[in-house]
Protein backbone atom coordinates (compact mmCIF):
# COMPACT_ATOMS: atom_id res chain seq x y z
CA UNK A 1 0.00 0.00 0.00
CA UNK A 2 2.84 2.25 0.84
CA UNK A 3 4.91 1.58 -1.62
CA UNK A 4 2.21 1.53 -4.58
CA UNK A 5 1.83 5.01 -3.17
CA UNK A 6 5.65 5.85 -3.34
CA UNK A 7 5.69 4.24 -7.19
CA UNK A 8 3.15 6.87 -7.57
CA UNK A 9 4.40 9.73 -6.06
CA UNK A 10 8.22 9.14 -8.08
CA UNK A 11 6.30 8.60 -11.28
CA UNK A 12 4.18 11.44 -10.99
CA UNK A 13 7.47 13.48 -10.39
CA UNK A 14 9.44 11.77 -13.72
CA UNK A 15 6.21 13.29 -15.65
CA UNK A 16 6.32 16.25 -14.55
CA UNK A 17 10.45 17.22 -15.63
CA UNK A 18 9.16 14.94 -19.03
CA UNK A 19 7.20 18.07 -19.45
CA UNK A 20 9.08 20.52 -18.70
CA UNK A 21 12.20 19.15 -20.56
CA UNK A 22 9.99 18.47 -23.57
CA UNK A 23 7.93 22.04 -24.01
CA UNK A 24 4.65 20.92 -23.31
CA UNK A 25 4.87 23.35 -20.31
CA UNK A 26 5.29 26.38 -23.15
CA UNK A 27 1.53 27.18 -24.75
CA UNK A 28 3.23 29.49 -27.29
CA UNK A 29 5.18 25.95 -28.34
CA UNK A 30 2.12 23.95 -28.09
CA UNK A 31 0.20 26.02 -30.25
CA UNK A 32 3.23 25.98 -32.69
CA UNK A 33 2.64 22.48 -32.59
CA UNK A 34 -1.12 22.98 -33.68
CA UNK A 35 -0.72 25.70 -36.34
CA UNK A 36 -0.28 23.08 -38.72
CA UNK A 37 -0.72 25.98 -41.68
CA UNK A 38 1.08 28.49 -40.17
CA UNK A 39 4.81 28.05 -39.09
CA UNK A 40 4.06 24.21 -37.64
CA UNK A 41 6.86 23.71 -35.18
CA UNK A 42 6.38 19.91 -35.54
CA UNK A 43 8.87 19.21 -32.49
CA UNK A 44 6.73 18.52 -30.05
CA UNK A 45 5.51 15.45 -32.63
CA UNK A 46 8.20 13.70 -30.81
CA UNK A 47 6.82 13.49 -27.30
CA UNK A 48 4.00 11.87 -27.99
CA UNK A 49 6.29 9.75 -29.90
CA UNK A 50 9.06 9.18 -27.17
CA UNK A 51 6.43 8.23 -24.85
CA UNK A 52 4.65 5.83 -26.96
CA UNK A 53 8.13 4.06 -27.86
CA UNK A 54 8.57 3.35 -24.46
CA UNK A 55 5.26 2.65 -23.09
CA UNK A 56 4.01 0.27 -26.12
CA UNK A 57 6.73 -2.48 -25.58
CA UNK A 58 6.15 -1.96 -21.85
CA UNK A 59 1.89 -2.77 -22.44
CA UNK A 60 2.68 -5.88 -24.52
CA UNK A 61 5.24 -7.46 -22.34
CA UNK A 62 2.83 -6.75 -19.15
CA UNK A 63 -0.74 -7.13 -19.69
CA UNK A 64 -2.75 -9.78 -17.96
CA UNK A 65 -0.05 -9.84 -15.47
CA UNK A 66 1.13 -9.40 -11.92
CA UNK A 67 1.77 -5.78 -11.75
CA UNK A 68 5.20 -5.54 -9.78
CA UNK A 69 3.76 -3.48 -6.52
CA UNK A 70 -0.06 -3.94 -6.58
CA UNK A 71 -3.14 -5.79 -9.23
CA UNK A 72 -3.19 -7.41 -11.95
CA UNK A 73 -2.70 -5.12 -15.60
CA UNK A 74 -5.94 -5.42 -17.80
CA UNK A 75 -5.52 -7.81 -20.51
CA UNK A 76 -6.86 -5.43 -23.44
CA UNK A 77 -8.00 -1.76 -23.78
CA UNK A 78 -11.83 -0.30 -24.62
CA UNK A 79 -12.01 -0.49 -28.52
CA UNK A 80 -15.69 1.31 -28.83
CA UNK A 81 -15.66 4.82 -30.76
CA UNK A 82 -18.77 6.56 -29.57
CA UNK A 83 -20.33 9.71 -30.55
CA UNK A 84 -19.58 11.07 -26.34
CA UNK A 85 -16.00 10.29 -27.32
CA UNK A 86 -15.88 12.66 -30.83
CA UNK A 87 -17.78 15.10 -28.77
CA UNK A 88 -15.67 15.05 -25.83
CA UNK A 89 -12.18 15.02 -27.76
CA UNK A 90 -13.96 17.90 -29.85
CA UNK A 91 -14.92 20.39 -26.31
CA UNK A 92 -11.13 19.17 -25.29
CA UNK A 93 -9.39 20.13 -28.29
CA UNK A 94 -11.17 23.82 -28.69
CA UNK A 95 -10.15 24.43 -25.43
CA UNK A 96 -6.19 22.94 -26.01
CA UNK A 97 -6.00 25.51 -29.32
CA UNK A 98 -7.44 28.32 -27.17
CA UNK A 99 -4.85 27.95 -24.21
CA UNK A 100 -2.11 25.60 -25.38
CA UNK A 101 -2.42 23.91 -22.15
CA UNK A 102 -3.53 20.48 -21.26
CA UNK A 103 -4.29 18.78 -18.11
CA UNK A 104 -0.54 17.77 -16.99
CA UNK A 105 1.26 20.84 -17.72
CA UNK A 106 -1.82 22.70 -16.32
CA UNK A 107 -0.97 20.92 -13.41
CA UNK A 108 2.64 21.25 -13.72
CA UNK A 109 2.69 24.94 -14.10
CA UNK A 110 1.48 25.34 -10.37
CA UNK A 111 4.73 24.74 -9.29
CA UNK A 112 5.19 28.32 -9.82
CA UNK A 113 1.49 29.45 -10.41
CA UNK A 114 0.96 32.81 -12.56
CA UNK A 115 -2.90 33.91 -12.18
CA UNK A 116 -3.30 32.82 -15.99
CA UNK A 117 -2.23 29.21 -15.02
CA UNK A 118 -4.24 29.41 -11.68
CA UNK A 119 -7.53 30.59 -13.05
CA UNK A 120 -7.28 28.12 -15.99
CA UNK A 121 -7.10 24.95 -13.43
CA UNK A 122 -9.30 26.41 -11.41
CA UNK A 123 -11.89 26.76 -14.40
CA UNK A 124 -10.50 23.16 -15.70
CA UNK A 125 -11.27 21.75 -12.40
CA UNK A 126 -14.66 23.18 -12.27
CA UNK A 127 -15.53 21.85 -16.17
CA UNK A 128 -14.38 18.38 -14.56
CA UNK A 129 -17.35 19.11 -11.60
CA UNK A 130 -19.50 20.15 -13.98
CA UNK A 131 -18.70 16.91 -15.64
CA UNK A 132 -19.73 15.23 -12.65
CA UNK A 133 -23.23 16.89 -12.19
CA UNK A 134 -24.53 16.83 -15.10
CA UNK A 135 -26.88 13.98 -14.80
CA UNK A 136 -25.79 10.81 -16.36
CA UNK A 137 -29.47 10.31 -18.66
CA UNK A 138 -28.44 13.72 -20.27
CA UNK A 139 -25.27 12.17 -21.42
CA UNK A 140 -25.68 8.97 -21.97
CA UNK A 141 -25.78 9.13 -26.28
CA UNK A 142 -26.41 6.20 -28.59
CA UNK A 143 -23.38 4.38 -29.77
CA UNK A 144 -22.61 5.07 -33.39
CA UNK A 145 -20.76 1.93 -33.88
CA UNK A 146 -20.25 -0.95 -32.06
CA UNK B 1 15.67 19.27 -38.65
CA UNK B 2 15.59 21.91 -35.90
CA UNK B 3 17.21 19.79 -33.18
CA UNK B 4 17.90 22.42 -30.79
CA UNK B 5 13.92 21.93 -30.12
CA UNK B 6 13.45 18.12 -31.32
CA UNK B 7 16.26 16.55 -28.84
CA UNK B 8 14.16 18.06 -25.56
CA UNK B 9 11.17 17.01 -27.30
CA UNK B 10 12.52 13.57 -27.74
CA UNK B 11 14.29 13.00 -24.14
CA UNK B 12 11.14 14.34 -22.02
CA UNK B 13 8.85 12.13 -24.08
CA UNK B 14 10.79 9.09 -23.29
CA UNK B 15 10.50 10.52 -19.52
CA UNK B 16 7.03 10.68 -19.85
CA UNK B 17 7.09 7.14 -21.24
CA UNK B 18 9.34 5.81 -18.34
CA UNK B 19 6.94 7.50 -15.92
CA UNK B 20 3.60 5.99 -17.36
CA UNK B 21 4.87 2.69 -18.15
CA UNK B 22 6.59 2.10 -15.14
CA UNK B 23 3.05 3.55 -13.46
CA UNK B 24 1.58 0.37 -15.49
CA UNK B 25 4.27 -2.17 -14.43
CA UNK B 26 4.56 -1.09 -10.64
CA UNK B 27 0.53 -0.75 -9.91
CA UNK B 28 -1.45 -1.82 -13.02
CA UNK B 29 -2.34 2.17 -12.83
CA UNK B 30 -2.87 4.49 -16.21
CA UNK B 31 -1.26 7.81 -15.84
CA UNK B 32 -4.14 9.55 -17.52
CA UNK B 33 -3.71 13.50 -15.83
CA UNK B 34 -7.64 13.91 -16.68
CA UNK B 35 -8.70 10.31 -15.17
CA UNK B 36 -6.56 10.88 -11.84
CA UNK B 37 -8.03 14.48 -11.83
CA UNK B 38 -11.46 13.66 -12.13
CA UNK B 39 -10.72 10.70 -10.44
CA UNK B 40 -10.08 12.65 -6.91
CA UNK B 41 -12.95 15.26 -7.73
CA UNK B 42 -15.18 12.10 -7.55
CA UNK B 43 -13.37 10.59 -4.29
CA UNK B 44 -13.49 7.46 -6.06
CA UNK B 45 -13.21 4.50 -3.39
CA UNK B 46 -9.81 3.24 -3.29
CA UNK B 47 -8.19 5.48 -5.66
CA UNK B 48 -7.73 8.53 -4.00
CA UNK B 49 -4.56 7.53 -2.40
CA UNK B 50 -2.37 6.80 -5.67
CA UNK B 51 -3.64 9.75 -7.31
CA UNK B 52 -3.28 11.99 -4.68
CA UNK B 53 0.25 11.07 -4.68
CA UNK B 54 0.78 11.34 -8.29
CA UNK B 55 -0.68 14.94 -8.46
CA UNK B 56 1.49 15.86 -5.76
CA UNK B 57 4.71 14.73 -7.40
CA UNK B 58 3.20 16.82 -10.71
CA UNK B 59 2.99 20.02 -8.30
CA UNK B 60 6.66 19.20 -6.76
CA UNK B 61 8.57 18.33 -10.30
CA UNK B 62 6.85 22.19 -10.82
CA UNK B 63 8.62 23.28 -8.23
CA UNK B 64 11.39 21.78 -9.31
CA UNK B 65 11.47 23.19 -12.66
CA UNK B 66 10.71 26.38 -11.42
CA UNK B 67 14.44 25.74 -9.68
CA UNK B 68 16.22 24.12 -12.16
CA UNK B 69 15.29 25.06 -15.65
CA UNK B 70 12.64 28.21 -14.72
CA UNK B 71 12.83 29.04 -18.49
CA UNK B 72 10.83 26.24 -19.21
CA UNK B 73 7.64 27.01 -17.37
CA UNK B 74 5.34 29.52 -19.23
CA UNK B 75 5.47 33.47 -18.04
CA UNK B 76 2.99 34.85 -20.27
CA UNK B 77 -0.43 33.85 -20.65
CA UNK B 78 -1.18 33.41 -24.26
CA UNK B 79 -4.70 34.81 -24.35
CA UNK B 80 -7.14 37.59 -21.97
CA UNK B 81 -8.26 35.76 -18.42
CA UNK B 82 -11.94 35.64 -19.68
CA UNK B 83 -10.62 32.77 -22.52
CA UNK B 84 -8.52 31.46 -20.04
CA UNK B 85 -11.80 30.44 -18.21
CA UNK B 86 -13.69 29.56 -20.96
CA UNK B 87 -10.72 26.94 -22.12
CA UNK B 88 -9.97 25.86 -18.25
CA UNK B 89 -14.02 25.20 -18.54
CA UNK B 90 -13.84 23.38 -22.22
CA UNK B 91 -10.71 21.68 -20.96
CA UNK B 92 -12.04 20.09 -17.70
CA UNK B 93 -15.65 19.00 -18.99
CA UNK B 94 -13.81 18.08 -22.83
CA UNK B 95 -11.61 15.71 -20.92
CA UNK B 96 -14.04 13.94 -18.54
CA UNK B 97 -16.80 13.70 -21.53
CA UNK B 98 -14.61 12.02 -23.93
CA UNK B 99 -12.73 10.39 -21.19
CA UNK B 100 -9.04 11.12 -21.59
CA UNK B 101 -6.44 14.01 -22.64
CA UNK B 102 -3.04 14.12 -24.14
CA UNK B 103 -1.54 11.55 -21.27
CA UNK B 104 -4.69 9.06 -21.26
CA UNK B 105 -5.48 8.49 -24.85
CA UNK B 106 -2.56 10.28 -26.64
CA UNK B 107 0.18 8.00 -24.71
CA UNK B 108 -1.37 5.47 -22.86
CA UNK B 109 -4.29 4.49 -25.11
CA UNK B 110 -2.25 4.87 -28.28
CA UNK B 111 0.69 2.60 -26.57
CA UNK B 112 -2.42 0.02 -26.13
CA UNK B 113 -3.17 0.66 -29.90
CA UNK B 114 -6.72 0.92 -28.57
CA UNK B 115 -8.38 2.11 -31.79
CA UNK B 116 -11.39 4.48 -29.60
CA UNK B 117 -7.82 6.41 -28.09
CA UNK B 118 -6.45 6.80 -31.75
CA UNK B 119 -9.82 8.25 -32.90
CA UNK B 120 -9.98 10.40 -29.27
CA UNK B 121 -6.10 11.62 -30.12
CA UNK B 122 -6.44 12.29 -33.95
CA UNK B 123 -9.62 14.26 -33.09
CA UNK B 124 -8.21 16.26 -29.97
CA UNK B 125 -5.11 17.44 -32.49
CA UNK B 126 -7.47 18.34 -35.63
CA UNK B 127 -10.17 20.00 -33.91
CA UNK B 128 -7.17 21.91 -31.80
CA UNK B 129 -5.47 23.22 -34.88
CA UNK B 130 -8.89 24.31 -36.30
CA UNK B 131 -9.40 26.40 -33.34
CA UNK B 132 -5.89 28.02 -33.78
CA UNK B 133 -6.61 28.83 -37.01
CA UNK B 134 -10.06 30.40 -36.05
CA UNK B 135 -8.44 32.29 -33.34
CA UNK B 136 -5.73 34.10 -35.83
CA UNK B 137 -8.49 35.01 -37.90
CA UNK B 138 -10.77 36.29 -35.22
CA UNK B 139 -7.39 37.89 -34.28
CA UNK B 140 -7.59 39.49 -37.43
CA UNK B 141 -3.66 38.92 -37.50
Amino acid sequence: MMRKHIAALLCGLLFAFGLGVSGMTLPTRVVGFLDFFGHWDYSLMFVMGGAIAVYLPVWYVMKCRKSLLAGNLPCGARKDVDAKLFIGASIFGIGWGLAGVCPGPGIVLLGRPTVSTAVFVAAMLGGMLLHQLTPRKCITLPAASS
Amino acid sequence: MDWDRVWPALVGGLMIGVASAGLLALTAKTAGISGILGGILEREKGEIGWKSMFVLGLIAGGVGLAIFMPEQLATESLRPLPLMIVAGLLVGYGTRFGGGCTSGHGVCGIGRMSKRSIFGTITFIAVGALTVIVARILEGA
